[in-house]
């Protein structure tokens, strides 16, 4: 596998494949997201790092627009997803956390679907998905049921589905839940090897520690607040940390509400 | 990369792709679960062979336009059962975005670029072909049941079907909007498909309702069902019922507007409540 490029090394001047800028979200009087802001520069893998609950799903509901944010700004690629919806959404891939094949269709079928929802024509669509799924090392599944793939098949199809458009920005939500370890290192390794090859923005929800590399740009999302951000190393120096399990879980014990304890 | 920058625009024959890759999709699915097919051509039988058949002596229909001799009650009852796979129908494909798995598929249609409100028309329109499908078979089967329309019926009522289809299959939208919380499909049987269902001119003509119950009639004169039944029944007949068109009609965008705006990403319900994926 190729090894993930240093993000620095990319044109620091180019937009950035995911801007959100001082987002609030609230529902009702619960505050998911409290003036969260976050890069993904174009070319990078960034790993945003948060428990269960930390209001990652909410983040990635707005990015995709399952509903407005009420405040602050998402862009993509500098179009804002609010006021350019179509032309955000068409440079966005995503796969989200519950799965979302049908499992009666071919994994082919799946994909020239996908391709349809963004205007790519039947002949075009099993073209291109042929091509994405000969990366994903999956061509000979093409015209097999996804019924009868295995789990970590499954996320490699879903995968390729988001690249069938050919987005800028990939969003994958906690994508190897449920995995094997095997499986789980061949997705990761699937998914930095885009970053390598096609220049796309990666942001990565998870909370296993395990998937963040040296090289990695991360963000700590705890509470529905961004606690640190910036390269691996950066975060560890932002927690006064050596390795950035003991550096996450230092910003969010910080971020608990223990009299005296200031968040930051 | 292939996207010019700034340069994205939704094309007319993008369009027409995005709507036919998601008929497509619908069809594939359809084809692919025998069992929802089975069940959705079963359910309407059962009522023809044998709750028509057992009280074809009980009730007796006088007769009403359209019919022009005393008819059967399985003629009776057959625009009722048609209506009432296409209420099963827009309220399954609709609901079953919602919960179960497909949470999901419901997901990946809304990150389409295309407008919201164009991939629930597009959502609606698959739904309703599929209907259309399931219609036709249940009409082939109860014609060998000595259920046999004139030739023109078959023909005149697909326009009443995609109508009809339409309602039922926008307001199956708006429900699976709003009520979140319903559970399973029994609820949804229990509090929307039976009172629909019986509250109507499916089962007995409304004069006989009147006869009996006043309140019981007019429920059944304000309820939509009907006017896609009576516009069923009609259309079967090769005559057309504009009072009833227009009722379906009126209906129908009532509840596409509804649901376009209970799916709207800024004021619908989505927001407030926090999506599909909050609610667990």
């Amino acid at each position: 596998m190729t090894a993930p490029p240093n993000p620095a090394s990319r044109a620091p001047a180019a937009l950035p494949a995911l801007a959100v800028t001082h987002v609030t979200h609230a529902f009702g009087t619960r505050k998911a997201l409290d003036d969260v802001s976050l890069t993904v520069p174009a070319g990078s893998f960034t790993a945003l790092l948060g428990p269960n609950g930390a209001g990652k799903t909410t983040l990635f509901s707005l990015i995709t627009r399952l509903y407005d944010n009420r405040s602050g700004g998402i862009e993509v690629l500098g179009e804002d997803v609010r006021r350019r919806p179509a032309a955000a959404l068409s440079r966005l891939g995503v796969v989200f956390q519950a799965r979302t094949l049908d499992l009666e269709l071919t994994v082919a079928q799946n994909l020239v679907y996908h391709a349809t929802l963004h205007g790519i024509g039947f002949r075009a669509g099993r073209r291109r998905a042929l091509e994405v799924l000969q990366r994903a090392g999956l061509a000979d599944r093409a015209d097999e049921r996804v019924r009868n793939l295995s789990g970590g098949q499954m996320r490699r199809v879903e995968i390729a589905r988001a690249l069938m458009h050919r987005p800028h920005l990939l969003l994958l939500d906690e994508p190897t839940v449920g995995l094997d370890i095997a499986s789980r290192a061949a997705l990761v390794a699937q998914v930095r090897e885009l970053v390598a090859q096609e220049g796309i923005g990666v942001l990565w929800a998870t909370h296993i520690i395990e998937e963040i590399a040296p090289d990695d740009r991360v963000v700590v999302l705890h509470r529905g607040r961004i606690r640190a951000e910036g390269s691996h190393d950066e975060v560890l120096a932002q927690a006064g940390a050596r390795a950035i399990a003991d550096a996450f879980l230092n910003l969010v014990r910080e971020a608990d509400p223990v009299p005296g304890a200031s968040a930051p | 990369m292939s996207l010019p920058p700034g340069g994205f625009r939704l094309s007319l024959p993008g369009y027409l792709v995005c709507m036919a890759g998601i008929c497509w999709r619908e069809g594939l699915r359809f084809l692919n679960q025998r069992g929802r097919f089975l069940s959705a051509l079963v359910r309407p039988l059962v009522w023809l062979f044998i709750f028509a058949a057992g009280f074809r002596s009980v009730l007796g229909v006088s007769i009403i336009p359209p019919y022009e001799t005393y008819v059967l009650y399985e003629v009776y009852v057959t625009p009722g059962l048609v209506a009432m796979i296409q209420l099963f129908n827009g309220l399954q494909s609709s609901l079953s975005m919602v919960y179960d798995r497909e949470v999901g598929a419901m997901r990946i249609l809304l990150v389409s670029p295309y407008p919201r409100w164009f991939l629930l028309v597009s959502k609606l329109l698959a739904g309703i072909l599929v209907s259309v499908l399931q219609v036709y078979t249940f009409l082939a089967v109860a014609w060998f049941w000595e259920v046999e329309l004139p030739p023109v019926g078959y023909v005149a009522v697909l326009p009443a079907l995609l109508l009809s289809g339409f309602m039922l299959g926008a307001m199956g939208l708006v429900m699976s909007s709003v009520f979140r919380q319903m559970e399973n499909f029994a609820s949804v049987m229990n509090f929307v498909i039976f009172p629909m269902f019986f509250a109507s001119s499916a089962l007995y003509p409304l004069w006989r309702v009147q006869e009996s119950s006043l309140v019981l009639w007019w429920i059944c004169t304000l309820n939509p069902f009907t006017y896609a039944v009576e516009l069923i029944r009609f259309a079967l007949y090769g005559q057309f019922e504009p009072f009833a068109a227009l009722v379906v009609a009126l209906c129908a965008l009532v509840f596409l507007a509804a649901a376009i705006l209970a799916y709207d990403p800024s004021a619908g319900m989505m927001a407030r409540r926090g999506g599909p994926e909050d609610a667990r």
